[in-house]
């Protein structure tokens, strides 16, 4: 399972979440669906209509700038992190 | 002690719960709350108590929160709040008011539409009747976006309920929201050309009138209103106040004729307050005359405004009367607007103000 890693804006809305998780699946939206399975509502606030990743949040796999189709592996790390352009 | 309340403060940066005395001030500022995230509206559900929050993060999209131990913590949900999945399907950027009617928690949003929640505020279903309307393909954006911002159900009946669109007018329903239709005869628009058009007209607030349910009043980019027949037709009230712009209302809770508004200096003239002048002006006539208060607030150099939900009343005897401005200040009136102090200062802009007593 993939390694994520949650922001501190995100955990606050979801007290149980965890800042490190390992989740299964082999695309990114995949690995939403597993996060929001273990805290629900969390994919709407990674996603929107399409659907997408939302505009001011960046994800990255193992580095690299990533979509909601992007593929994961079960080595891979998936940084989700806000961007700057937002706030 | 009786004159205690509790000041629900939406703003640019997280909403903040101010409690004190009305009339021995010792104001208390707690928050900033729900996340520092921006807070259009917060409010009070009558039947539960718990307090909602409307808004949305540039980063994380639009959301309402709940709180049940008045503020201390929240939980938040937008489960259903979206007009679909597809990639061409209108992407929700905010919430702009909550409201509620009869069990249910409503939330105005942007771009406009409305949605409502049977279960708290987990899940929220479309009243998509209001977006079928024939005249949706003509709903332009006012200054401020394409903003659903008022909610106002009617207090006997279930199936009826107005809601303001910036820019585009007030609708009603008398189905329960399955059809609408626009209530705006009578209201100028003078940004068109022509007589006055049946949708267009730029609602700023809709304030149903306290002690019956006919009446609603309105203030409008051009003008103050009230509305005797459900908003089927409007009369004009703007006569006697020193602008015929500005954003908040808010209604007596008992009296029907009365209700305040702070008249702004227009449209294209900073929006602030007239001669850089604080001032709140009430009526007591339903719109015939009316009188300013600037006594306890800031009589120069006030180049400061205050938005549609950012003033509110309390339900005590005398009624209480409350308002943050746009630089952070709220101001507050334990005699029904005639004597003004200041409540507290430096808060992020105020986008919203709620009041209730220790009972609520």
């Amino acid at each position: 399972m993939a390694t994520v890693i949650l922001p501190r804006s995100l955990i606050a809305l979801f007290p149980a979440a965890e800042h490190r998780a390992t989740v299964p699946g082999s695309t990114v939206g995949e690995v939403i669906d597993g996060l929001d399975a273990r805290w629900p509502g969390i994919r709407d606030r990674l996603c929107q209509p399409g659907p997408a990743i939302r505009e001011h949040i960046n994800l990255f796999v193992d580095g690299q700038p990533a979509g909601i189709d992007a593929s994961v592996s079960d080595a891979s790390v998936v940084h989700v992190i806000p961007a700057v352009a937002g706030g | 002690m009786a004159d205690d309340v509790r000041l629900l403060i939406g703003t640019r940066k997280g909403a903040f719960i101010v409690q004190g005395n009305r009339n021995g001030g010792g104001w208390q500022v707690d928050g900033p709350t729900c996340e520092g995230w921006p807070i259009h509206d917060i409010a009070v559900e009558p039947e539960s108590g718990a307090l909602f929050a409307g808004g949305g993060s540039p980063w994380y999209g639009a959301t309402v929160f709940r709180s049940d131990d008045q503020g201390t913590t929240w939980s938040q949900s937008s489960d259903g709040l979206t007009y679909g999945d597809d990639a061409e399907a209108p992407k929700i950027a905010t919430v702009w008011n909550v409201g509620f009617g009869h069990g249910a928690v409503f939330a105005g949003v942007e771009p406009a539409g409305l949605f409502r929640s049977d279960d708290g505020g987990k899940t929220w279903s479309h009243v998509s009747g209001l977006r079928d309307h024939p005249s949706r393909a003509q709903w332009q954006p006012g200054a401020g976006g394409l903003i659903l911002h008022s909610i106002v159900s009617d207090p006997d009946d279930a199936r009826r309920m107005w809601v303001g669109i910036s820019a585009v007018g007030t609708f009603a329903t008398e189905d329960g929201g399955a059809t609408w239709e626009t209530r705006n005869q009578g209201v100028r628009a003078d940004f068109v050309p022509g007589p006055p058009p049946e949708f267009g007209q730029c609602v700023h607030k809709l304030t149903m009138a306290g002690g019956e349910s006919g009446r609603l009043y309105q203030q409008n980019h051009c003008g103050v209103y009230r509305t005797d027949d459900d908003g089927r037709t409007w009369q004009e009230i703007t006569a006697g106040l020193p602008s015929q712009f500005g954003f908040p209302m808010a209604a007596h809770p008992r009296d029907p004729q009365t209700v305040w508004t702070i008249p702004l200096n227009g449209d294209d003239r900073g929006r602030f307050m007239p001669d850089g002048s604080a001032g709140v002006w009430r009526t007591r006539d339903g719109g015939a005359t009316w009188v300013r208060s600037g006594d306890g607030l800031p009589q120069e150099n006030a180049f400061v405004g205050v938005l549609r939900e950012a003033m509110a009343v309390d339900s005590l005897d005398p009624v209480g009367v409350y308002f943050g401005t746009s630089t952070g200040q709220l101001y507050g009136s334990a005699d029904e607007g005639a004597t003004w102090s200041l409540i507290a200062d430096n808060l992020p802009s105020i986008w919203s103000v709620e009041a209730t007593t220790a009972k609520g």
